[in-house]
């Protein structure tokens, strides 16, 4: 049971890199990001079957840090639309990306 | 005073400081709110020091003060019992008064600058305590969880510091690419985690290196939580090839805020890696020894060639502070304790004149960071002879001259990685040093041998009292460390001292 959900995670924090290397919108790399930490959770609770409480612990902390993370970072993407009326990374063109 | 960490009471002690630092942050949040200081925060005419927004200044210098005073206090404590996940050893206080000393100097070059800018007081030094706190988190956790909480609130914290001026367009970009890659490198870190704790069964530091000297923890899943935990790292800490956002994240961010990321964050960021990796993985030191010596190869060697193209003097700073990261990174490879200890006093004179370098650049951008290439230095040493011999000594500083602070801790580095036989980076260390002297004599040249393009190039340099004496204040710390290294140095050994012993097993649910 535990290596099909160690497979699982690893497909979904794979699917959550490419997306945002490939992907050019900033609220979608946001998701992929998302979906990263969430691999990371299915991860913890994984191995908190073989280990005991901590694991679990781990994924209520890692769940409240990416509430935080969203709340400033949404915040941060509507600051930005303001500027350019829209969130394609490939046009924000003052600094190199 | 005893702790006893099977006492819950007393993670409250062990953590005073940075509690001190949350709430003082928490109150300037709330009296920035309050109409007086708003209604101040759009008025930008009159003396910065005296203006409202100034008053929230002090307020927070005050509770950095308060929470040093904290961190005094907490050398008199001593650790009974099993470890629990906070650390209170001398290398934890050591960071705290380099994080502190980095935030203090931060609020007291930001006064002019939030004024003129008419940012938010409130929210802005608010936010840099909250940052601070975090911080001292990450440098105190002596479980990952701690760690990663740490690196988190600082992380979000700056991550709105940086998109902090919302009339400036680079300052939004610059804030939405800290935070995408900043969230992303944060996935790749917990990634790591998470398999760590896979291969080890522990999130606990010192359990984590009790299992892996031990040789029971599952070797591939240690190497590659291992592997994804030097990238998280390594873009916090700013490591070519992990470096793609910083100069245009320290060129687009206000530049109080440029100057606190490069050194309180990447401080903060250096002992957590040292901490990590020093005391978990030090029976792993195979895995690791490899990618972080190419990683500190790389950062040094790239870092310095890309700034010596560089004609803005803020992405030049930039450059210049990744390859700072790269000689920093010697001392991660060494990984001894004179290295450790060279590392502590590298990131002390490093935050020194690094701040030091930013509040000269402040002075002369004047209103909206326009005035950045190194041409608009043209003649300022002779119209500003205070400011200019203080930028010279600090330039001299961070190109590692001899009788300045920059050049001893480069000096404690080599030794370190002398005693490691590091001949290879310690060559590399030195040629890029030397290469480095380029880059930075070039604005000093421009300063004392050119002539300004007008009569009234520098004629509205502001430089208000709390910068000019934060500058001194670096400016003679570096002379002081750099002509009388011994007692920093012998602060920085005592604080390192059991290091990698410290914290016996016991923390944690290990099986």
């Amino acid at each position: 049971m535990i290596n099909e959900a160690l497979v699982l995670s690893a497909i979904i924090f794979v699917i959550g890199t490419f997306g945002v290397l490939v992907r050019r919108n900033a609220i979608i790399m946001f998701l992929c990001i998302e979906l990263q930490l969430n691999a990371v959770n299915v991860a913890f609770v994984a191995f908190a079957n073989l280990y005991g409480i901590e694991g679990q612990i781990f994924v209520f902390f890692v769940m409240t840090v990416a509430a935080a993370e969203a709340a400033v970072g949404l915040a941060i993407i509507i600051s930005i639309f303001r500027h350019y009326e829209t969130v394609d990374v490939g046009s924000f063109n003052l600094l190199k990306w | 005073m005893e702790l006893d960490f099977s006492r819950s009471l007393h993670y409250w002690w062990a953590l005073l400081p940075e509690i001190v630092l949350c709430l003082w942050g928490m109150g300037v949040l709330i009296a920035g709110v309050s109409k007086r200081y708003r209604l101040a925060g759009e008025d930008a005419t009159g003396d910065p020091t005296l203006s409202g927004s100034a008053d929230l200044g002090w307020l927070a210098l005050f509770g950095v003060f308060s929470a040093a005073f904290a961190n005094g206090w907490l050398y008199g404590v001593r650790e009974v019992g099993s470890a629990g996940m906070i650390a209170v050893d001398p290398f934890r206080l050591f960071a705290n008064w380099v994080l502190l000393l980095g935030a203090a100097l931060t609020i007291l070059i930001s006064f002019a600058y939030v004024h003129r800018q008419r940012l938010q007081a409130g929210e802005f030094y608010g936010l840099i305590l909250l940052a601070t706190a975090g911080m001292m988190f990450m440098v105190a956790g002596r479980d990952l969880i701690v760690i990663f909480l740490g690196l988190e609130v600082m992380s979000v914290a700056v991550y709105a510091l940086t998109a902090f001026n919302r009339r400036d367009r680079r300052s939004a970009e610059a804030g939405l690419k800290y935070f995408l890659l900043g969230a992303f490198a944060t996935g790749f870190l917990l990634y790591g985690i998470a398999l760590v704790y896979g291969a080890t069964g522990s999130t606990n530091v010192a359990t984590i290196g009790a299992v892996v000297t031990g040789g029971t923890a599952t070797p591939g899943l240690l190497s590659i939580g291992i592997a994804l935990i030097t990238i998280g790292f390594g873009f916090k800490v700013a490591a070519v090839p992990f470096h793609m956002w910083t100069p245009d994240v320290y060129e687009g961010a206000p530049a109080p805020v440029t100057a606190f990321m490069s050194a309180a964050v990447k401080a903060a960021a250096f002992v957590a890696f040292m901490r990590v990796f020093v005391v978990a993985f030090e029976g792993a030191v195979d895995v690791w020894y490899p990618i972080v010596w190419w990683l500190a190869a790389l950062t040094m060697v790239a870092a310095n060639l890309m700034a010596l193209v560089q004609s803005n003097v803020k992405r030049m700073l930039a450059y210049s502070s990744i390859a700072h990261a790269g000689y920093l990174l010697v001392a991660m490879t060494a990984a001894n304790e004179t290295a450790a200890a060279g590392l502590l006093f590298y990131l002390l004179v490093y935050t020194l004149m690094n701040t030091g370098a930013f509040a000269v650049v402040i002075s002369v951008a004047h209103q909206s960071e326009e005035r950045l290439q190194v041409e608009d230095y043209a003649g300022f040493g002779w119209a500003q002879p205070m400011l200019g011999v203080a930028l010279t000594i600090l330039l001299l500083s961070l190109a590692g001259f001899p009788g300045t602070g920059g050049f001893m801790g480069k000096i404690f580095l080599l030794q370190g990685a002398a005693d490691a036989e590091l001949w290879v980076l310690s060559v590399i260390l030195v040629l890029s040093t030397v290469a480095s002297y380029w880059y930075y004599l070039r604005i000093a040249w421009f300063m004392w041998m050119k002539n300004p393009s007008s009569e009234r190039q520098h004629a509205h340099v502001v430089a208000p009292l709390p910068l000019q004496f934060a500058l001194i204040a670096c400016v003679a710390l570096i002379l002081y460390t750099g002509i009388f290294p011994g007692t920093a140095l012998e602060f920085a050994r005592a604080s390192v001292q059991g290091l990698g012993t410290l914290g016996d097993t016991g923390g944690g649910f290990a099986p």
